[in-house]
């Protein structure tokens, strides 16, 4: 069924649209397949055109004859409309409610593992029929794959899922195998278990498990515990629940923040993400990174570890890659984690702001190294609104082999390929960006973290004034680079008059 | 015995300024944040200074910390390894000394306790402190920043203000300046009478005139009206500041106090103005705490900053419990509420607390700050602290414990105005014309008494220890040093610094953030590894030298072209290379340092053999170029070094003062992990 079919009331007149920081506009309001549109339908006004999909939770309320529709959307933004007339106010609700690495073929038709692409990338030495074997011996298929490969010692990332290594300690040779045809002669390696020991143990009753080093004698095992899931969600609720309050005082905005534990699983992270950084550039180390399923954490730990070790990942198109790559290639269950947000009341249970932790760890790098990235917070904020709600079909889907089946390559757009327009990118390019080749290590001292506002306290305070000085900063950059274009033709200019000079001297 | 430091002293001279010369050798000073080993090195005590110089002989880094900064000295339990020894400073630099043999160390502590408690002024550092400027010089930085210049500037005298000489020669307030604004209808008879029935006679008197319409905050203290008291000259000079405003028919009268506190100090016959015996004023509480509740919100959140890899709730939870950042947000509410009474109603405000100099100063220049873009220059800010709180009688001395003196009048209130003005500057990115690097500085030197400025309780305790003769004048070497305190985002012409700044009506309580600049500013790896402020600053200084070089392009092509027209032939000079280099790479000198991040695994090394691999290497140069800041330490004359660096390194002017010498490659890494 098209979603048009949904639509009972495709227009509605004289609706008052309420939003931060803008005036009250009366108008029209129109419903289509993916947009909902209001419009003062008078020249030079803005409209407002809001995806259906951006819609997070819908409050209805009644008072005479005139109805109110609170729209809460997926980017934490509160609007509201009055709408005349009761019935037409109950339908518009009821409508939108809804080298030594090889490429490896083995999972061509996603048999092997579901959630992983067509190709990955696995030790030379190790062949298909082996894959085939390490699948089985590891949750949802994901054998160890190659993420990241260090060319300044070779040193490299691998993830995977959990082991299913199950009470009994079952092993499989060719999973001991497979990782130690990573490791250099002599050389120890590290697993880094973003679970906390605890975590791991108990999952060996439900089949699952973690390396025993007995078997695995060449590898040091780490735990660390980020935390997944429900927990995620409910720390993205009191968050935006804290920022939303209003009427609280200084202390108890601190308690709320604190609460809400968002910073403290960003620390997590980041913490986790800097470990495995440390183990790859100065202990010389390879690592394996797994959690449970190795769909979430272990994602955000290897993406963030290339975000501090590979400064190409800090460029725009080096991130689209990461993105790409570490992300939706990976298998992270878009779909799943980011089907609602902060504001829907409905428990469902695969909801997790798993990639929104990760753009917020970036930020937080950002903000420490504000020379260093090529693109700036507004192009994260715009990667965060298309995981929950897109018109491109790049975030849709969970992993590879769902993309497929809805043949999104032929039916919709790529994300990238309108970000990639020069006149997209200029809103995402950072004035201050000079290449720098070098690791960089953020801090992750509290005193080093913040509130990501730009996401936050986005529609709670203007940013009139953080704009402003953003703009001063471009027109600052802006004009010098101008001025030494100048002076550049200038002097050109200069040389070859005199030049000219030197030779109606010369005979 | 005396000694003298080799190859580093930047001002050999400064050592006969000794006592005696206490030296002690291998002394390790820990570093918080690496979990490294500790720097070996040799401790110095001078008459001014504690001096430790590391022995690794490629840096000999050295720290430098002046006697007036130290705050707490605190002798720790003996260990294996040595003595430990703890120096708690006031510009919130933290150093833990261990130091071998227990007799040694007691030595110290028994010398620096003597040492950070002078007893009179003359032992301040200020009056043996010799910049080597001529007396005209200095004379001349004393007459940078002129009272009477600024009154002028408000648009005063007029119509309805005048100068009023009724305290000449301190005869009716000794914490008050000579020269002060009154209104015109306040005889002497209605101040002298005013004074007797407020504290201290602190009587109402002029802070600000807001000549857009007629507007003024004034200040004074308490009045001492215990349950029934009351004053007519006292309730005839309010009315005679409700008259130089002839647009409003009444004025706020705001007791910065909390209520219970101001009712507290009734029975002890002082207290508050009674609404039913001043005609036409509004009364109005704001409260604010006292000096010993800051002092003691202080405390509590520097023992948070201090905590060894806290967790983040450890952290959130400290700061909220320290309360500090909800005193912060008081001072701003009670700021904002006259500006707007001022700026959008037009009516005059007279501000009091008890003795009208802690609360009262800190209200009244957050609000002079927020109505008068003026405030908010480099120049207009030192106008803002001279007037409201050295001319006005901010007891510096006994605030800040300049001489040794009751710890109970210790607490951080002009820190807490200087927060104020920084968590402005988060808010308001291009209306001040200064950045936080001069904020910094500016508290560092409240503390270290190398000026004049700040010493004594009052003007007339400065007058007669002749501070002008015998000092040199803080504000004349930020002056000096100017482009150092620049915000490159401010703009004269810019919509941000003209007018009153209008914060959100609406509470916005996570408007205030934690101020690590300040409190954790010297644990380095936990700031941005590279500053903005000091790249775009590069880039202008570029701009500008661009400017000039295209100027000169264009003069000479001119000239060319003439030339040519005349077919004149002139050789013509060849051109100069360029002398800009461009920025690129260079800020890749503040790139850190690997970090320990290894906190659980034991076996893991702390140090690893990489270290001196090319991004560290990079790092040092900038750095240790720079540590020599001139007003770190002593040494301030030293500018012409800091000339040398190239000066478009964006991380060039990173160091606060007292950052003392230098930092290693390693002094950032951070602790990513708890065990």
């Amino acid at each position: 069924m098209e979603f048009a079919e949904l639509i009972k009331t495709p227009r509605v007149d004289n609706v008052v649209l309420h939003r931060p920081f803008y005036p009250a506009v009366e108008g029209t309001l129109c419903l289509t397949g993916h947009h909902l549109i209001l419009s003062s339908r008078q020249d030079n006004t803005e409209e407002l055109w809001l995806l259906h999909s951006n819609i997070d939770a819908i409050d209805k309320r009644f008072v005479g004859p005139l109805g109110t529709i609170i729209i809460k959307c997926k980017d934490f933004r509160i609007i509201q409309l009055d709408i005349p007339g009761m019935e037409e106010c109950l339908n518009i609700a009821s409508s939108i409610e809804t080298s030594e690495w090889r490429l490896s073929y083995v999972n061509k038709e996603f048999a092997v593992c579901p959630s992983y692409p067509p190709i990955v990338i696995v030790p030379k030495s190790i062949d298909d029929e082996a894959l085939r074997k390490v699948a089985t011996f590891r949750h949802g298929g994901r054998f160890p794959v190659l993420s990241y490969y260090h060319k300044k010692n070779g040193m490299v990332i691998m993830r995977s899922g959990q082991p299913l290594t199950g009470t009994n300690g079952r092993r499989c040779k060719e999973d001991e195998k497979l990782i130690n045809a990573t490791l250099r002669a002599g050389k120890r390696g590290y697993i880094i278990d973003t679970r906390s020991l605890n975590v791991a143990q108990q999952a060996r009753a439900k089949g699952g498990g973690f390396e025993q080093e007995a078997h695995y004698p060449q590898w040091r095992r780490i735990h660390k515990s980020i935390e997944r899931y429900h927990i995620l969600q409910e720390s993205l609720i009191k968050l935006v629940e804290a920022c939303n309050d209003q009427t609280h005082n200084m202390d108890r905005w601190l308690s709320k923040l604190e609460a809400s534990n968002w910073l403290t699983h960003i620390k997590e992270i980041l913490t986790t993400a800097c470990l495995a950084a440390q183990c790859i550039d100065r202990e010389g180390a390879s690592i394996l990174i797994h959690g449970t399923e190795g769909t979430d954490s272990t994602l955000q730990v290897t993406s963030l570890a290339q975000i501090i070790l590979e400064p190409r990942s800090r460029t725009i198109r080096g991130f689209e890659a990461l993105i790409e790559r570490e992300w939706l290639q990976a298998g992270h269950p878009f779909q799943q984690r980011c089907a609602q947000s902060a504001y829907c009341n409905s428990k469902q249970k695969w909801e997790s702001p798993v990639f929104l932790l990760f753009l917020d760890c970036v930020w937080q790098i950002l903000r420490q190294f504000p020379c260093s990235f090529e693109f700036n917070e507004n192009f994260l904020i715009m990667l965060f609104e298309h995981a929950y709600a897109s018109q491109f079909g790049t975030f849709l889907g969970n992993n590879e082999s769902e993309r497929c089946k809805l043949k999104l390559q032929q039916k919709t757009m790529s994300l990238w390929s309108w970000v990639n327009r020069p006149s997209e990118l200029s809103k995402f390019t950072n004035p201050l960006f000079e290449a720098n080749n070098l690791v960089i290590w953020p801090s992750v001292a509290p005193q080093s973290l913040q509130l990501w506002e730009g996401i936050f306290l986005r529609w709670n305070r203007s940013s009139k004034y953080l704009d402003e000085a953003y703009e001063e900063m471009v027109n600052i950059i802006e004009y010098n680079k101008e001025l030494q274009a100048k002076v550049n033709i200038l002097r050109r200019q200069l040389a070859e008059l005199e030049t000219e000079d030197e030779m109606q001297e010369s005979p | 015995m005396v000694f003298s430091l080799r190859k580093h002293s930047p001002q050999p001279e400064k050592y006969t300024l000794l006592l005696e010369g206490v030296k002690v050798e291998n002394v390790r000073l820990v570093d918080r944040i690496s979990s490294k080993k500790a720097a070996l090195g040799t401790l110095y005590l001078t008459a001014t200074h504690v001096i430790f110089v590391e022995n690794a002989p490629d840096t000999r880094k050295e720290t430098w910390i002046l006697h007036s900064q130290i705050s707490t000295i605190e002798k720790q339990a003996t260990a294996a390894t040595g003595c430990p020894l703890l120096i708690r400073c006031k510009n919130f630099q933290l150093l833990q000394l261990i130091i071998p043999q227990e007799r040694d160390c007691h030595d110290v502590y028994i010398s620096l306790i003597r040492l950070a408690r002078p007893v009179k002024y003359e032992e301040l550092y200020c009056f043996s402190f010799n910049p080597k400027l001529d007396k005209e010089e200095r004379e001349q930085g004393w007459m940078l920043i002129d009272l009477s210049e600024e009154y002028k500037r408000m648009g005063l005298p007029n119509n309805y203000w005048q100068l009023s000489d009724v305290n000449r020669d301190y005869r009716v307030c000794d914490s008050y300046p000579t020269e002060l604004y009154v209104p015109k209808s306040a005889t002497a008879h209605i101040i002298v009478g005013s004074s007797k029935f407020r504290s201290r006679r602190r009587f109402p008197a002029l802070s600000y005139y807001y000549r857009d319409n007629h507007a003024s905050i004034c200040r004074s203290s308490q009045p001492l009206s215990g349950f029934s008291a009351r004053c007519l000259e006292d309730e005839q000079m309010l009315q005679a500041i409700r008259k130089a405003n002839p647009g409003s028919d009444f004025i706020y009268v705001v007791d910065t106090r909390p209520k219970l506190n101001a009712m507290a100090n009734r029975a002890a016959g002082k207290g508050y103005e009674n609404e039913d015996n001043y005609s036409n004023i509004k009364f109005q509480f704001i409260g604010i705490e006292n000096i010993h509740v800051m002092r003691n919100s202080l405390q509590k959140m520097l023992e948070v900053c201090e905590l060894k890899s806290p967790s983040m709730s450890d952290f959130l939870w400290g700061l909220e419990n320290s309360g500090w950042l909800r005193h912060i947000k008081a001072i701003m509410d009670a700021g904002i509420f006259i500006a707007k009474a001022v700026s959008e109603e037009g009516v005059s405000v007279l501000v009091h607390c008890s003795d009208g100099w802690d609360r009262t100063a800190q209200v009244c220049s957050v609000a002079s700050l927020l109505l008068d873009p003026h405030y908010r220059t480099l120049k207009g800010f030192m106008v803002l602290i001279e007037k409201d709180w050295i001319s006005f009688g901010h007891k510096f001395n006994h605030r800040y414990g300049n001489l040794d003196g009751d710890p109970k009048e210790i607490s951080p209130v002009i820190d807490q105005f200087i927060e104020c003005v920084w968590q402005l500057m988060e808010q308001f990115p291009c209306a001040f014309e200064f950045n936080e690097r001069f904020l910094i500085h500016i508290q560092h030197h409240i503390y270290s008494c190398q000026f004049g400025n700040f010493l004594c309780n009052s003007q007339k305790e400065r007058q007669e220890l002749k501070i002008q003769e015998r000092t040199y004048s803080l504000w004349a070497h930020l002056w000096k040093n100017r482009a150092d305190y620049m915000n490159p985002l401010f703009r004269d012409d810019h919509s941000q610094t003209r007018g009153t700044l209008r914060l959100p009506t609406t509470p916005c309580n996570f408007l205030y953030k934690f101020w690590s600049g300040m409190y954790n500013r010297f644990e380095k790896g936990l700031q941005p590894r590279q500053s903005v402020t000091d790249y775009l600053m590069a880039v202008k200084e570029e701009t500008q030298q661009l400017e000039e070089e295209r100027e000169a392009l264009e003069e000479r092509l001119e000239k060319i072209q003439k030339v040519q027209l005349n077919h004149t032939k002139v050789k013509a000079k060849q051109s100069e290379p360029s002398k800009h280099s461009g920025f690129s790479t260079s800020d890749n000198s503040t790139a850190n340092t690997p970090q320990d991040y290894s906190g659980n695994m034991k076996s893991f090394p702390s140090r690893s053999p990489s270290q001196g691999d090319e991004d560290s290497a990079l790092i040092l140069t900038q750095d240790n170029l720079k540590s020599s800041d001139p007003d770190l330490s002593a040494n301030s004359d030293q500018e012409s070094g800091v000339e040398d660096l190239s000066c478009r390194s964006p991380s060039g002017g990173e160091c606060a003062p007292s950052e003392d010498s230098g930092k290693d490659r390693d002094s950032d890494e951070a602790v990513f992990l708890t065990a």
